[in-house]
């Protein structure tokens, strides 16, 4: 069985991953003189950009009743923004990730599917990081937060499958066809306008129109995002049906990515 | 001790050609041509290895020779699971570590503390282990102090000696080695062919890929002759390595040949005379008579010249000069130096014949200069560095010259095969 043998695989590779993964973590920022405060810099500085594009300069035209002040916008955003991070560098590192550890590949007995496994993981571990800052942000603002927020673990786990599935994808095709990298580059911009992060999803424009709605509603990413949300911003249950149903749609497509990615891997030592 | 360790059965690897036009390289075109999935699979291929069966038994140690492109170092790799082959099984017996590219897997912003470590465990030892062999390994490499530096501020032989020290102290029961040894220094790679030795007498299995002919015949038990991707010999070390030299050397012949073809008429700085005798042929040929370019130091040589007398002489000699690759003289002697006085040459064509033994000589080019001359030495006809041949041997020896020798040791020193 396919599933139970990856299992395996994974399973035994867990002290490997593990190693990557820190190794990944320390030298991210090894060598810079702030070191790993950069892990809580760049989500809050991107923060202070997108609120006060978003917030301040382009005023929204249409009022949101949950979002009264830039000061909430600005949690609102962040709230959405730490997983979209998570999600957008996992993706875009995994297109680099074969190619960067090709000599693991060409000259080592190595388990490939530990690279973007590894490239995800060290991105989660890194916006995992970035939560303590989130709720510190949640408590200076006076921002009510509720138990519900323990309901976003849920929502990481979907959103772990989700982002790994994609990978595999993402680091499979790359190694044949460079130009993924470029596409997935843009698209990933498409991508972050097409969620609802810098606006939520009951924004007026989005009800109104039934084509921008549908299209919210097919990507699993909107009900990923809602999930965190709910349980950060709103304090309340995150919609579990959608979610459920974005879990087995994120499962399946980690299986698929996952299958994809081990029937070309014997190529990648010649490609890379 | 006749447990296979290594079993390969009917191994086909095929590479796609990379200078194939049908190669694509953008997504575009895989979609527009609708060639997406098909372009997976390689159009035009080479075939790296084909069709090779081989057992390899536990405990031995084994060479495989060839030359570049012939397919040993894929060979090794489908050996260590790192490439799959096409076609064909490949069963191993045992914890492979493979020597193919030292500090593979070394990221050059951490400590090499931290990349011992991780490195250990890409190569499959778990935690304990490598504590365990830690101060082994810092020891081996000789880096004790500077371990905790990054390893992108090491040397390329610091470098490479952690990474050695590293996969050789994964203990495996297979190891796999790919020419590594030709990039260290000096004084390590006597250091890593001790170590090798010992992994020998622990009755482990190696598998050895390399160009030097020399460490294969002495350190291996057996080789293995690759050429385009099969098994062409297997045996005895020291004979496959002569019967590959042998191959090589007519290769490099007919190649000669050919160029010898394409040579134009001789240029004055390296033919003089007034050809009143002409040296109109040199041929160099082994003691069995056959015409060679490469020798062994152990051949004999018989240069033969062909010439042509345009007029009677009384007054001539015959010279014979060889040069090595740099232009000194390695040997020269004449006629008259031998105290032979010509006395009579009759117009037309005569052979002459100098015969060597035994030549004696280490590895490299020579010339053979001939001369034909007056006993003042007004030369007739004088070739200077024209001919050409080359000794190939299998010592390492150095100087101009393979002088005769015999060591002899008293009882109190003894030495051991190595």
């Amino acid at each position: 069985m396919f599933i139970i043998d990856k299992i395996k695989t994974i399973y035994r590779s867990r002290l490997l991953i593990s190693n990557l993964v820190s190794r990944e973590l320390k030298a991210r920022y090894r060598g810079s003189v702030l070191g790993f405060l950069w892990t809580f810099l760049n989500p809050l500085l991107l923060m202070l950009v997108y609120t006060l594009a978003f917030g301040i300069i382009l005023k929204p035209r249409y009022p949101i009743p949950e979002l009264k002040t830039a000061l909430d916008y600005s949690l609102f955003l962040f709230t959405g923004l730490l997983p979209w991070i998570w999600f957008s560098s996992s993706i875009i590192e995994a297109g680099n990730v074969l190619s960067i550890h090709g000599a693991l590949i060409k000259k080592v007995l190595f388990p490939v599917e530990v690279l973007p496994i590894m490239t995800v993981t060290a991105n989660f571990i890194n916006f995992l990081l970035g939560l303590p800052i989130l709720i510190l942000f949640f408590i200076i603002l006076g921002h009510p937060l509720t138990w519900y927020v323990f309901f976003a673990i849920p929502v990481m786990i979907v959103q772990f499958f989700f982002t790994l599935g994609l990978g595999f994808f993402v680091a499979a095709l790359t190694v044949h066809f460079k130009d993924v990298q470029n596409l997935i580059a843009n698209f990933l911009t498409l991508w972050f306008f097409g969620t609802p992060i810098i606006y939520p999803f009951n924004f007026e424009p989005i009800l109104k129109s039934k084509l921008i709605k549908t299209a919210l509603l097919l990507n699993p990413l909107t009900h990923i995002i809602e999930g965190y949300q709910y349980s950060f911003f709103f304090g309340s249950l995150p919609h579990w049906k959608k979610l459920t149903v974005t879990f087995i749609v994120s499962f399946l497509f980690f299986l698929l990515g996952y299958y994809f990615f081990d029937r070309v891997k014997d190529t990648f030592a010649e490609e890379v | 001790m006749s447990e296979i360790a290594i079993s390969l059965k009917n191994i086909v690897k095929a590479y796609r050609k990379y200078a194939s036009k049908h190669r694509f390289n953008t997504l575009k075109s895989a979609f527009i041509e609708g060639t997406i999935f098909k372009d997976f699979k390689p159009e035009e291929v080479f075939l790296a290895v084909n069709n090779v069966s081989l057992d390899i038994k536990k405990g031995k140690t084994v060479g495989i020779i060839g030359e570049n492109g012939s397919g040993k170092s894929t060979l090794l790799k489908i050996i260590a699971g790192i490439v799959r082959p096409n076609r064909g099984s490949v069963i191993t017996r045992g914890r492979i570590s493979a020597l193919i590219e030292l500090g593979a897997g070394f990221h050059p912003e951490i400590s090499g503390r931290e990349n011992i470590f991780i490195n250990g465990i890409i190569l499959g030892l778990t935690k304990k282990e490598i504590k365990e062999k830690y101060n082994e390994i810092v020891r081996f490499a000789e880096l004790e102090d500077f371990i905790d530096q990054p390893v992108k501020t090491y040397s390329s032989g610091m470098f490479m000696r952690l990474g050695f020290s590293v996969a050789i102290n994964v203990n495996p029961d297979i190891l796999l080695v790919d020419e590594v040894l030709a990039v260290g220094d000096a004084s390590f790679v006597p250091k890593c062919i001790d170590k090798i030795n010992e992994f020998k007498r622990a009755g482990k299995t190696i598998v050895f890929v390399s160009h030097d002919l020399e460490t294969v015949a002495r350190i291996t038990d057996e080789a293995i002759w690759m050429k385009k991707g099969q098994i062409v010999m297997r045996g005895y070390p020291r004979q496959v390595v002569d019967a590959y030299l042998q191959d090589i050397s007519e290769k490099e012949e007919s190649k000669h040949k050919e160029s010898k073809k394409e040579e134009k008429a001789p240029v004055d700085n390296k033919r003089w005379g007034d050809r009143s005798v002409e040296i109109i042929s040199v041929k160099l040929k082994d003691q069995t008579g056959k015409e060679k370019f490469i020798f062994s130091p152990d051949d004999g040589m018989i240069i033969e010249m062909e010439v042509k007398a345009k007029e009677e002489k009384d007054n001539f000699g015959f010279g014979i000069g060889i040069l090595n690759g740099e232009g000194h003289n390695v040997y020269g002697t004449n006629t008259f130096l031998e105290n032979l006085m010509g006395e009579r040459l009759t117009k037309g064509y005569h052979k002459v014949v100098f015969k060597i033994s035994k030549l004696n000589l280490i590895n490299g080019f020579y010339f053979v200069d001939v001369a034909v001359h007056s006993k003042e030495g007004t030369p007739y006809d004088y070739h200077h560095l024209l001919h050409k041949f080359r000794v190939d041997s299998v010592h390492k020896d150095v100087g101009v010259y393979r002088m005769k020798h015999l060591w002899e040791f008293d009882n109190g020193i003894r030495f051991k095969k190595y």
